[in-house]
């Protein structure tokens, strides 16, 4: 499997990063890179391996259900670039 | 409309009534001042990681039980990619491919009277995932204001097949799922609030065709709402059709003001969500244990009830829907029958469903403010069964109950004499004493005037003051007049 040009726009489009048709060409090329090992590891015989959702074996610990954390708001928000009434402000989203 | 067959699948966001977040520690309080409930995960700021909220965990277990669906011993968190200001992380984190809950079924009444029948409808899962925060779009100066106060809220995602017909079925499936996650617990139902959010994909095909194209109309917060967008959504689709045009699949608003569905995003620029495992999260384990432990909790079910109900207490299959309405309904009505004796089950159901019901509902009250006690009505109800008093003395007793003037109907009969008369020597006096002062009515119905009867009943009664026995006044008044 290999990614066309188009589809590379797409998914930088997605992600919502700008690219030149150059870097589009370039990133093509490292993708379908990346691609080839991938076709490397499918042609193991897998059949009957438990497909892992992680890189370690292990579950997932739970905490209770318990409020631990305070109003910080004021420390937050003297970081973002604009605030008013609580609120971040940011550009409008809808026309 | 015959010739059409409308296709509904629902897909509803219950917020778990949890203290804190899914994924963080800050607490899910509603109506904080902004962003004062929002923490460093809830921002996104750099370096943090998520921890699962057990509680969460439990919620979704409790309901993969009361639906009879499979609770998967081991699930997975996703990443479900798109960018939206009140979304920090740039991806909401939900389950995908292997979600906790998965299939499961919940059966419905739809309809009342002869006309109604029921109804199952089939889940094909439900999930766990986080609320993102809210957009403000009032004009702060040409920009959006972000609130992320409800960022990581846990949601519980339930999805059912698209077995829905009508929309009074996806009205009866929305009331009932509604019933059910404040039935057992998970979830406080506030619809105002945004805790339980209804999105319906609806198509239309004619009968025995392939599923048509479906629309989403999304968010939809009220029973009412449901309704109207379906059915209005419905008769958009089939005039499109008949007037030749294609179904394009599409997301959509319903304005309520209006009344009408309108195009949100079509299919072209639909999210394309790239799911992945979320590699900050390990896979979700639930033991065999803690499934055993949680279905020992688990309070008898809306379902199991109905039919205990219709079963042990023959009540009609609408009486047992009614009653089990609600946790409150069913145990103030089990109560009530506790005190009157399961002989008098009906009664009881009567007494709880109108006359009890329409006083809460005149003062606008929950039946858990209800004046009268559970204890005080099962009272009520078994001096009408034992004929101390009859249905018409019976409301008088009620309303004094409701009004306090006595700790029980006992007191109440005793204080206001309003015992029954039964002595058939009082009543045949009284009988006599009205039939020799309303000559005129007694003649009438002899000449054949059924109407007369009734009125020299009513003598007869206002005579007692209400108390006399109306079997016995009946009898002995007919058999007074045939001699």
């Amino acid at each position: 499997m290999s990614l066309t040009l188009e589809q590379v726009q797409r998914i930088a489009h997605l992600a919502r990063i700008e690219t030149s048709e150059s870097e589009a060409l370039t990133t093509q090329g490292h993708l379908n890179g990346i691609f080839q090992l991938i076709e490397q590891m499918q042609a193991v015989d897998t059949a009957g391996v438990e497909p892992m959702a992680h890189a370690q074996d292990l579950s997932q610990r739970l905490r209770d259900d318990a409020v631990t954390e305070t109003d910080r708001r004021a420390a937050y928000q003297a970081v973002a670039p604009e605030t008013e009434a609580g609120l971040y402000l940011v550009p409008k989203v809808i026309e | 409309m015959n010739q059409w067959e409308v296709v509904i699948g629902i897909e509803t966001h219950a917020q778990l009534s949890t203290v804190s977040k899914i994924f963080s520690g800050a607490p899910t309080a509603f109506g904080a001042e902004p962003n004062t409930q929002a923490c460093a995960v809830d921002l996104a700021l750099p370096g943090v990681l998520p921890v699962l909220n057990k509680k969460a965990v439990e919620c979704a277990i409790r309901f993969g039980l009361a639906i009879g669906a499979h609770v998967a011993p081991k699930s997975v968190f996703a990443r479900k990619n798109y960018f939206y200001p009140d979304l920090p992380k740039g991806y909401q984190i939900s389950q995908f491919e292997l979600p906790v809950v998965q299939g499961g079924a919940i059966t419905v009444q739809v309809g009342s009277g002869d006309k109604a029948y029921e109804k199952t409808v089939n889940l094909t899962r439900a999930h766990l995932e986080e609320d993102a925060g809210k957009s403000l779009h009032e004009d702060f100066h040409g920009k959006s204001g972000i609130d992320l106060n409800r960022a990581g809220t846990p949601l519980l995602e339930i999805v059912t097949e698209p077995d829905m017909r009508s929309s009074d079925e996806a009205v009866a499936y929305a009331k009932a799922l509604h019933a059910l996650v404040q039935w057992i617990g998970i979830c406080d139902g506030n619809m105002q609030e945004g805790s339980f959010r209804c999105d319906a994909n609806v198509s239309v095909r004619r009968p025995g065709a392939p599923f048509g194209t479906r629309r989403e109309i999304k968010n939809l917060n009220s029973f009412r709402f449901l309704k109207e967008a379906i059915d209005f959504e419905v008769q958009w689709q089939i005039n499109e059709i008949e007037e030749g045009r294609k179904i394009q699949q599409a997301t959509v608003l319903f304005d309520p003001d209006s009344g009408e569905t309108r195009t949100m995003r079509t299919k072209e620029d639909a999210h394309d969500y790239r799911y992945f495992p979320d590699p900050d999260l390990l896979p979700l384990v639930i033991a065999d244990d803690w499934i055993a432990r949680v279905r020992g909790e688990l309070p008898e079910l809306p379902a199991q009830k109905r039919e205990r109900f219709a079963g042990e207490l023959g009540l009609s299959a609408y009486d047992a829907a009614t009653l089990t309405a609600s946790q409150e309904i069913a145990g103030f009505f089990e109560s009530t029958v506790e005190v009157a004796g399961t002989a008098n089950a009906k009664p009881c159901a009567n007494w709880v469903m109108v006359d009890l019901a329409a006083r809460l509902n005149k003062e606008g009250r929950d039946i858990g403010q209800s004046p009268v006690s559970p204890a005080q009505l099962g009272g009520l109800v078994r001096r009408i069964a034992d004929n101390t008093i009859s249905n018409n003395i019976a409301k008088k007793v009620f309303e004094a109950l409701w009004n306090g003037e006595g700790a029980s109907a006992d007191e109440i009969i005793d204080k206001q004499g309003l015992k029954q008369i039964t002595d058939s020597g009082a009543i045949e006096a009284l009988v006599d004493e009205v039939i020799a002062a309303n000559a005129a009515n007694v003649a009438e119905y002899r000449a054949g005037k059924e109407k007369a009867f009734n009125a020299l009943v009513g003598q007869v009664m206002k005579a007692a003051k209400g108390k006399a026995n109306p079997q016995q006044v009946n009898e002995l008044l007919k058999k007074k007049l045939a001699g």
